[in-house]
């Protein structure tokens, strides 16, 4: 509780000093006089270049760059030359609006890539709803992105990641598939992401044939699982679903083998850290976006270009923007117009195979595609399977 | 003005204390109903859990104690006790990841057998830690303490939460401990056994022990020799030693025990030493049992453990163990028979509860010698 306090203080100071700097707009400011109207088609990309995860905006932008440029080279959409603006939101309310109202008012973009962080892909989102503007997220997951305050769906707001939940139902396919009936479900009762990771993998889980012999809630601040992991052992479990962050996970792990817990660990993305105890959890699995390691045809053609342009391994932000991109470039394609409202008709109907799955919307504009399920073994983490929904 | 209460019926609900005997019955049958219907069940299923809650009672234990000598010398609630504790565990953290201190009699002795230098590695770290704590107890008491012996109790107990949130906070430094949540290295490979019906064997990695077998861990071995054997020369050096007579003639009547000679001001810094010296060996059982070190890691432990010892009655030696034992119990057997986000709920209840019944607690004597 005390953490949390000095957490807050830590953001609030964070936010203060994010207010008071300007809105950086250096390079809108490098692009070349804009051709005249209807010569181009204008796409904006909002990502935090500067602010707390500036390396979560130079993925973003690597990743956009290089689809506005494979298109340009081949063409462009509709014939036109694609014009890219990219933005400096910050990951932040405040400084996306202004790059958000900058970009529509002032260049009169009608497509918009971006945000990265949902806490400002939210406020992004109604801008360009309120002003027909359509906009892709590529990762951020609050589903609040895509839905009104009624739980309506935005009409012109799409996502290129799936939502947290959606993870259960890929693990729970992967657990069945590998032939497990029985699954023990661990979850933090005040933790959203871990509950409705939980709820999804447990209903599905039986719709797939399984049966949930047991499931126990704790808090975050426990750090004795003794007596959890004493009835995961009873219960003859032969998978134990844990979706927490993996501080949680290291505690788990290293008690569950103390405790003759045999079960496969498995989980979701809040395992992806450098700091999982990969001894501990050595033989669990958990789902995620994208792994660079995937064998499909696509990742590994994806791979080898990000490496050949920027020197490094594309992770996954670089990924879902590449993809995010795509997806516009592509739906604008299939309208044949360069209209938002016809675009956004079209994304619906859209079937397009990204580097990170082949992507469809659902009714909330969430897309359904594969996940990459990984297993800790030996040390490493390897790529084991792409599961389809 | 004083309003006095006629009424015979309420007179005699407070005099009787018949709420807090009622409170008293209904909770304890509940709780008998549960146990008694899980023993029942599945009895080696609930043995294992009251292994479990064993493992975490002698933690408690350890850390109750220091809580207990030092309020039965000086009156002083020492708040700073938990964060002690975690500075013991990251103490042991460092001796083992960064200076590889629990290998250093594996490394001057080849050819002995690894279980021994575990042993003798493990129990360096412990003693390493001890010391770190005894000395940082004595410094604080020596700063922030002793210029307030004479000052209102109240002023000491404000100035142990101040050094409890320096503590926290100092450690949270990026320089220091950072505010991470940093995982932690057993001294140790862990290795567990069962024994049941089916015999008794040692448990492989990856094959389920035999059914209706209880487990234990070479942890649970650990953790209750070296709290046993704690306890054991806390007695002997309370009971037995000089210094051990003086530190009861302070908590008995300090200005008396100045008069026959005895330093009190060093006895009070040894007591706290010693306290700390539980906690900072607490702190490495705490780590090695759930292996995760963070700067504010000692705050839910010092709670409980200071509930332990009022439970057991604060001021008395094996009433703050028996107090950090139905503690574990407490929690473990909550956890896994009613509800575990309910633990906490339920075993600061049970302070309640002895509290209504037996103000002093368990083993609390009205007024003869503390420590």
């Amino acid at each position: 509780m005390k953490k949390n306090v000095l957490l807050s203080l830590v953001i609030l100071f964070a936010l203060a000093l994010a207010a008071c700097a300007p809105a950086a707009d250096t390079a809108a400011a490098e692009e070349p006089a804009a051709a005249a109207e209807g010569d181009t088609i204008k796409v904006a990309s909002l990502s935090p270049l500067t602010g707390p995860v500036p390396t979560f905006g130079e993925s973003t932008k690597n990743g956009f760059m290089m689809a506005v440029d494979e298109w340009n080279a081949n063409g462009g959409v509709l014939g036109k030359q694609i014009e890219p603006i990219v933005e400096d939101s910050q990951c932040t309310a405040d400084p996306a609006v202004n790059a958000a109202n900058k970009v529509i008012d002032q260049d009169g973009v009608h497509y918009i890539v971006g945000e990265v962080c949902s806490s400002a892909s939210i406020p992004v989102s109604e801008i360009a709803e309120e002003k027909g503007v359509l906009m892709i997220s590529p990762t951020s997951t609050n589903s609040d992105v895509t839905l009104n305050l009624d739980g309506s769906t935005k009409d012109m707001v799409f996502r290129a990641c799936f939502i947290d939940p959606f993870q259960g139902l890929v693990m729970a396919k992967f657990a069945s598939d590998q032939g497990y009936t029985k699954a023990f479900v661990m979850s933090d009762q005040g933790n959203d992401y871990v509950r409705g990771l939980a709820e999804v993998f447990s209903e599905k889980f039986v719709e797939y044939g399984g049966e949930i012999v047991g499931s126990e809630t704790y808090t975050g601040t426990d750090t004795d699982f003794s007596a959890i992991l004493t009835k995961v052992a009873d219960s003859g479990a032969e998978v134990l679903y844990l979706p927490d962050y993996y501080n949680v996970i290291n505690l788990v792990a290293a008690q569950a083998k103390e405790k003759g817990v045999t079960a496969v660990m498995m989980g979701a993305d809040g395992w992806d850290s450098s700091d999982l105890d990969l001894a501990a959890a050595d033989g669990g699995y958990y789902s995620n976006h994208y792994s660079p390691d995937d064998t499909r045809d696509a990742v590994v053609d994806w791979v080898s270009k990000y490496n050949e342009a920027y020197g490094s391994t594309p992770d996954a932000l670089a990924t879902l923007a590449y993809d995010a991109t795509n997806l516009l470039f592509a739906a604008i394609e299939k309208a044949g117009v360069d209209d938002p409202a016809a675009v956004a008709t079209a994304m619906e109907g859209l079937s397009y195979e990204a580097v990170s799955g082949t992507v469809t919307f659902d009714e909330y504009h969430n897309p359904i595609k594969s996940a990459v399920v990984l297993q800790v073994k030996d040390g490493a983490i390897n790529f084991v399977a792409s599961v389809a929904p | 003005m004083e309003r006095k209460n006629q009424n015979p019926i309420v007179n005699w609900i407070v005099k009787s204390k018949i709420l807090g005997i009622l409170f008293f019955v209904i909770i304890g049958a509940f709780a008998v109903y549960k146990l008694g219907t899980a023993l029942f069940d599945n009895p080696s299923l609930f043995l294992q859990q009251v292994v479990n809650g064993l493992q975490l009672g002698f933690v408690y234990a350890l850390i109750a104690l220091g809580y207990t000598m030092i309020y039965g010398i000086i009156q002083l609630i020492n708040f700073a006790h938990g964060d002690i504790f975690m500075v013991g565990a990251f103490a042991s953290f460092y001796s083992i990841s960064r200076y590889n201190v629990h290998l250093w009699f594996q490394n001057l002795f080849p050819s002995v057998p690894v279980m021994l230098a575990q042993i003798i590695g493990t129990v360096t770290v412990i003693l390493v830690s001890m010391v770190v704590c005894a000395l940082l107890a004595y410094t604080i008491e020596r700063i922030a303490y002793k210029p307030l012996r004479t000052a209102p109790r109240i002023s000491a107990l404000i100035t142990a939460i101040g050094i409890s949130f320096f503590l926290e906070y100092f450690g949270a430094l990026n320089f220091v401990f950072s505010p991470n949540y940093i995982t932690y290295q057993r001294p140790f490979a862990v290795k567990s056994w069962f024994v049941g019906p089916s015999g008794f064997g040692s448990i492989e990695s990856g094959i389920a022990p035999p059914a209706h077998s209880i487990i234990f861990s070479n942890i649970f071995l650990i953790i209750v020799f070296a709290s046993l054997l704690l306890l054991l020369v806390l007695q002997y050096i309370v009971k037995k030693t000089k210094i051990g007579k003086a530190m009861r003639a302070v908590a008995y009547d300090k200005p008396t025990a100045r008069l026959m000679g005895i330093n009190s001001d060093a006895i009070i810094s040894v007591t706290f030493a010693l306290g700390a010296a539980l906690a900072g060996a607490a702190g490495v059982l705490y780590a090695i049992a759930f292996p995760q070190v963070f700067f504010s890691m000692g705050i839910t432990p010092g709670m409980k453990a200071f509930v332990a010892a009022v439970v057991g009655g604060i001021g008395s030696i094996p009433g703050a163990f028996i107090g950090a034992l139905i503690m574990g119990q407490a929690e473990t057997l909550s956890a896994a028979y009613i509800s575990t986000p309910m633990r906490d709920a339920i075993a600061f209840s049970l302070l309640i509860v002895v509290l209504l019944i037996r103000p002093k607690g368990i083993m609390g004597e009205t007024s003869s010698e503390k420590v």
